[in-house]
């Protein structure tokens, strides 16, 4: 009875819901990795300031003297340093007493000089003023060598020194220095070695 | 120049007040701060703080592994740090190197044991020495282009018996091994000089020539960033008249990278 089907033989079939092939995902993640930018570090190497004091020229009296400086701080211990200053000549003994000849003129009389040092901390530590306040200091010595003008003539200087530091806050330091600057000198007939020094109280602020 | 004198005696005598009239109050200051400076957390067991940037500065404070500190500016190689409470002070860059960044990376320092050129591409230096006869006092400012060729211009101010002059130069300097603590280089370069001579009687008219010049030199690294340097050089002054002049000239002194 081939032409009339009586009963289906075959099983039902059973349809699932999620019938996909699931090797290739439904959603793509679209995943952007935000730049974490990390701000940059300050660097804090530079000190720049002033000073007042005295500078005292061999056979010339000793007058005021003003300072420009930069310091840049090299490692924790040395820091190399530039210095302009300015003062001026006084009298001679030979021109007081010889009752008014003039060995130079007055605009001959201003005296500038720089020098380029090295600096050394030689002793850092604290300093305590009072009973509640404490301030980072340090004693160094410095070395180097520069130019003086006066006269119309440059000299060749050599300057040594030291002086002591002491940070007042994070961004300031007063200092107090003393120098010796040496050099040639034949403004009086001979020529000979004169150590002038020199003692100034400065402020310089960090950079 | 007197009232000068007086206006700058009373703005140094006035700067000390501002040390206090400027003191922060440090209470909650580093959640304040939080967006400002770079934070990191110690990894390493402790760290120290130091009162100041330097090693023989005693260690005040010791702060814990997993703390976070802010770093608020460097000197030198040493960093101001502050910590979750407010206290502030001096760590050492090497003892920072373990710290970590929010994103889990380490701190990005420069190489510490020898010269980093992408961190210190720069050289300043002074010097002093002869230049014909005449101290010279020379400043020279350097950049390296890479780790054997830089280019270098300087001031040179000789001050000899005769004459003064002035030099300002630019050149470029070779080194076959910067990798050697003493390192050799050559250098070539080209500028001018002005000499001003020294008489009393006539006053002969200041000159300016070109010159050019070739040398060698040492370079002796003494510390990461500080260094000794020595130079010989032969100048040759193209002058206006029948001959050039040449000159000699030695110098020593120290140098720092930046």
């Amino acid at each position: 009875m081939w032409p009339f089907h009586r009963k289906s033989h075959r099983p039902p079939q059973t349809v699932e819901a999620t019938d996909t092939d699931t090797s290739a995902p439904v959603v793509e993640p679209q995943v952007v990795r935000r730049k974490v930018k990390t701000p940059k570090i300050r660097n804090s190497n530079f000190e720049v300031g002033g000073d007042l004091g005295v500078l005292s020229v061999e056979d010339f009296g000793a007058n005021g003297l003003a300072n420009a400086r930069v310091i840049y701080h090299i490692t924790e211990d040395i820091f190399a340093e530039g210095v302009y200053g300015e003062s001026r000549l006084g009298l001679t003994s030979y021109e007081r007493l010889s009752g008014g000849s003039r060995l130079l003129t007055d605009a001959q009389r201003r005296l500038r000089y720089y020098t380029l040092d090295l600096g050394y901390d030689l002793f850092p530590g604290e300093t305590y003023v009072g009973k509640r306040h404490t301030y980072n200091s340090a004693l160094y010595v410095i070395a180097g060598v520069g130019a003086t003008r006066f006269g119309s003539a440059s000299h060749f200087t050599v300057t040594v020194g030291g002086g002591y530091r002491m940070l007042l806050t994070d961004w300031m330091a007063a200092h107090v220095d003393v120098r010796d600057h040496v050099f040639d000198n034949s403004l009086l007939g001979t020529t000979r070695t004169s150590n002038n020094l020199e003692g100034t109280l400065g402020i310089t602020v960090f950079f | 120049m007197r009232k000068l004198l007086k206006l700058a005696i009373a703005v140094l005598l006035f700067l000390p007040l501002l040390a206090h009239a400027a003191a922060p109050d440090d209470r909650r200051r580093f959640d304040q701060d939080s967006g400002k400076y770079v934070q990191v957390s110690v990894a390493d067991p402790y760290l120290e703080l130091h009162i100041g940037p330097g090693r023989r500065y005693p260690v005040f404070h010791v702060i814990a592994r997993g703390e976070t500190i802010q770093i608020l500016y460097r000197r030198t190689d040493w960093f101001r740090v502050r910590d979750e409470h407010d206290r502030v002070g001096w760590a050492r860059c090497i003892d920072m190197q373990e710290t970590l960044l929010a994103t889990g990376e380490k701190l990005p320092l420069e190489r510490l044991d020898h010269r980093d050129l992408d961190s210190y591409p720069w050289e300043a230096g002074g010097q002093t020495g002869n230049f014909g006869g005449g101290n010279v006092n020379a400043v020279y400012l350097s950049y390296a282009l890479n780790p054997n060729l830089s280019a270098e211009i300087a001031g040179e101010h000789t001050i000899g018996h005769n004459s003064d002059s002035e030099m300002f130069l630019f050149g470029l300097a070779h080194a076959p091994r910067p990798d050697w603590r003493v390192s050799p280089f050559v250098d070539l370069g080209t500028g001018v000089i002005r000499v001003y001579p020294k008489t009393t009687i006539v006053a002969p008219p200041q000159k300016r020539e070109v010159l050019g010049y070739y040398g060698v030199g040492v370079k002796w690294y003494l510390t990461q960033r500080f260094l000794f340097r020595a130079d010989y050089r032969a100048y040759r002054i193209l002058t206006n008249r029948d001959q050039n002049e040449d000159r000699n000239e030695w110098k020593a002194g120290f140098a720092f990278f930046f």
